[in-house]
């Protein structure tokens, strides 16, 4: 589903130039559910911004679903972003004047489809993620595990290939997390491709493969025993 | 464009930020509201310029005279220049082919004017038949003066409607007798006049009768004539004023008057008065545009700001909307869209309340120079296709940054 050869990535500021990703090589399967690991200044969210066409690699491959991914100008990453794939945040990002349902079917929206089908299918996917007699509720009227869910089924909401999820679980207390871990989880037994970035052990134990990242390069990349989030809550 | 979604998606913004959207309507409103108002202000003074220049014909040429206040080839200053008939024809020989019309007038000031027991006083005039078109007056009913009543010095008058509705109260004029000092004149005409009861106070007859009756001998007070207008109204002016200048000269020649004297012949031009007055007006309309359009541009400026600071405050917003798909365009769409309609808006709301007051309040604005004061509806058009131009323009840079804003800066977590 995703493959990535030599990705090389830097910034510059002012004189002074930050290598931040050196040489990445990474190749993820259909139904996958990896987790990207790294302290901080690993290099972990740069990658994940390339991953979700947010940022652009200086060198090196991108491969999504067998679409060469280079040379975008907005209007076709915005495409390929609508169509490809599904964001999830740790600040979840949610439009704060907008109810949850008409935050699930904002994707929606910009692929085109009318409004009726649109919340149908929005209603449907918040049905899936528990929260369908919150449809109207605006975000600051959800908790915390609510909210991530609400975007969860934002993110689900256009059906894309990959979820990406940065730090899904980084605003959420423990047991939250393990409930939107469960959910995740779920979505992924289905068939979904997810990747999750995150610094938390035990979240990444819950994924089923662990990619190490530091300084720029991959130090480490294995499968893992996937543990249950639903044995924890 | 019509959009449901998009409409809403602006109604819940603007209706989450009244206060806001308030001020930044009540900006551009004003500006039109001012605009409409200064616009049918400088409509309603050239209304009431141009009827009172309606009053006489605007190409006229009168000539009046006074005493002299220099001293010429020995005679002395303070001496009253007399018009004669034989000024009028000397003048009219001299400048037959320009005019149009042309008039000597023996006037009588507070003339006693009886009809069975009303009387009053009025201003009785001698004159020539061409009057009736230099005084831009309407025959009511009957005639004017005409050329053989001057020719035979009839005693025929011809009156204002004013006199009518004092003196006959009602009873139809013509053919009966009035008496001027005791004289019976037979009522021939009646007439109306632009003027007003200024003028349709007045009396008219022939100026040979008014020499007659009045001892006058072959004196007259003053003439006028119409100069034939040429095409192009600069031309006509330049004509008007040449000839206006030879009259002069040549009267004050006859009448040996010192060339440089001006208050012994004087020759008024009403055209080069109107000239004058119509670039006066020009400059007033001018003048008030330039503030109206100053005004919208302050209004303007002020939306454009706004949409700024909107903009600004909805980075985040617009990152997660590019990041779920959004284009570029719709996000320009967006912003534009919102400028448009609050502009739009707020503008045709200024529009509509300041045609309401002009509407309104117009016909109640009683003065000499300002009449039915309004904007005709081209006008207003105008306003309207440039309120959505400047609401598009207004729109445009906060839309083009939204549009720039790259999702990736949007959605950092601070």
């Amino acid at each position: 589903m995703i493959q990535i050869k030599d990705l090389h990535k830097s910034y510059h500021m002012g004189s002074n130039s930050l290598h931040v990703l050196k040489g990445i090589n990474f190749n993820v399967k259909e139904g996958e559910l990896v987790s990207i690991m790294g302290s901080s200044g690993s290099g972990k969210s740069t990658l994940l911004n390339i991953l979700g066409m947010l940022d652009e690699a200086d060198t090196g491959e991108y491969i999504l679903d067998n679409v060469p991914i280079k040379n975008l100008n907005e209007k076709i990453a915005a495409k390929y972003r609508n169509e490809f794939l599904g964001f999830i945040f740790q600040s979840f990002n949610l439009i704060n004047y907008k109810s949850a349902l008409d935050n699930v079917s904002m994707p929606l929206y910009y692929k085109g489809i009318k409004r009726k089908e649109r919340t149908e299918k929005a209603m449907h996917y918040l049905q899936k993620v528990g929260l369908a007699e919150w449809s109207h509720h605006l975000p600051s009227e959800l908790s915390g595990g609510q909210k991530q869910r609400v975007a969860i089924a934002r993110a689900l909401a256009s059906d894309p290939k990959v979820l990406l999820a940065d730090e899904p679980t980084g605003a959420l207390d423990t047991k939250t997390s393990y409930e939107v871990m469960e959910l995740i989880q779920g979505i992924n037994d289905e068939g979904k491709t997810i990747l999750v970035v995150t610094h938390e052990d035990d979240i990444a134990h819950m994924t089923k493969r662990i990619v190490n990242l530091k300084d720029g390069i991959i130090i480490d990349d294995s499968k893992v025993e996937q543990v249950r989030a639903s044995l924890h809550v | 464009m019509f959009d449901l979604e998009r409409w809403q998606e602006i109604f819940e913004t603007l209706s989450k930020n009244k206060l806001r959207t308030f001020l930044t309507g009540l900006s551009v409103a004003s500006g039109i509201f001012i605009l409409v108002i200064l616009l049918g202000f400088s409509k309603g003074i050239e209304n009431g310029v141009k009827s009172q220049f309606e009053r006489d014909a605007t190409n006229r040429i009168a000539v009046r005279t006074g005493v002299t206040t220099k001293g010429y080839k020995g005679l002395n200053p303070g001496r009253y220049i007399q018009l004669k008939n034989s000024s009028f024809e000397a003048v009219e020989k001299k400048y037959d082919e320009f005019f149009e019309y042309r008039t000597k007038d023996y006037p009588i000031w507070g003339a006693n004017i009886t009809y069975n027991n009303e009387t009053g006083n009025y201003r009785v005039r001698g004159t020539l038949p061409d009057n009736q078109f230099i005084e831009n007056a309407d025959i009511g009913s009957g005639r004017f003066i005409n050329q053989s009543d001057v020719e035979g010095s009839k005693k025929v008058a011809v009156i204002g409607n004013k006199i009518k509705t004092d003196l006959f109260k009602g009873e139809d004029p013509i053919n009966k007798n009035l008496q001027v000092y005791g004289m019976n004149f037979k009522v021939v005409g009646v007439f109306y006049d632009p003027g007003g009861d200024r003028e349709e106070g007045q009396v008219y007859i022939p100026v040979s009768t008014a020499q007659k009756v009045f001892n006058a001998g072959e004196n007259i007070r003053n003439m006028a004539f119409t100069v034939k207008m040429a095409d192009n109204f600069n031309e006509a002016v330049i004509q008007s004023n040449a000839i206006a200048k030879g009259i002069e000269e040549q009267l004050k020649e006859i009448h040996v008057v010192a060339p440089d004297d001006v208050s012994a012949v004087r020759v008024f031009n009403t055209l080069e008065e109107a000239e004058k007055i119509y670039s006066l007006i020009a400059t007033i309309r001018a003048v008030f545009w330039f503030v109206g359009i100053g005004t919208i541009i302050a209004g303007i400026v002020g939306v454009g700001n706004i949409m700024l600071i909107i903009v600004k405050e909805r980075t985040k917003e617009i990152g997660i909307r590019k990041a779920l798909g959004a284009l570029p365009m719709s996000i320009v769409g967006m912003i534009l869209q919102e400028a448009v309609f609050v502009t739009m808006f707020a503008g045709l709301f200024g529009l509509v309340f300041g045609l309401g007051l002009l509407e309104l309040a117009g016909p109640y604005i009683q003065s000499d120079f300002i009449k039915y004061p309004q904007v005709d509806f081209n006008i207003a058009l105008t306003t309207v296709f440039l309120l959505v131009f400047a609401g598009a323009l207004a729109g445009f840079i906060p839309a083009y940054r939204a549009a720039m804003i790259k999702p990736i800066d949007a959605l950092r977590d601070e």
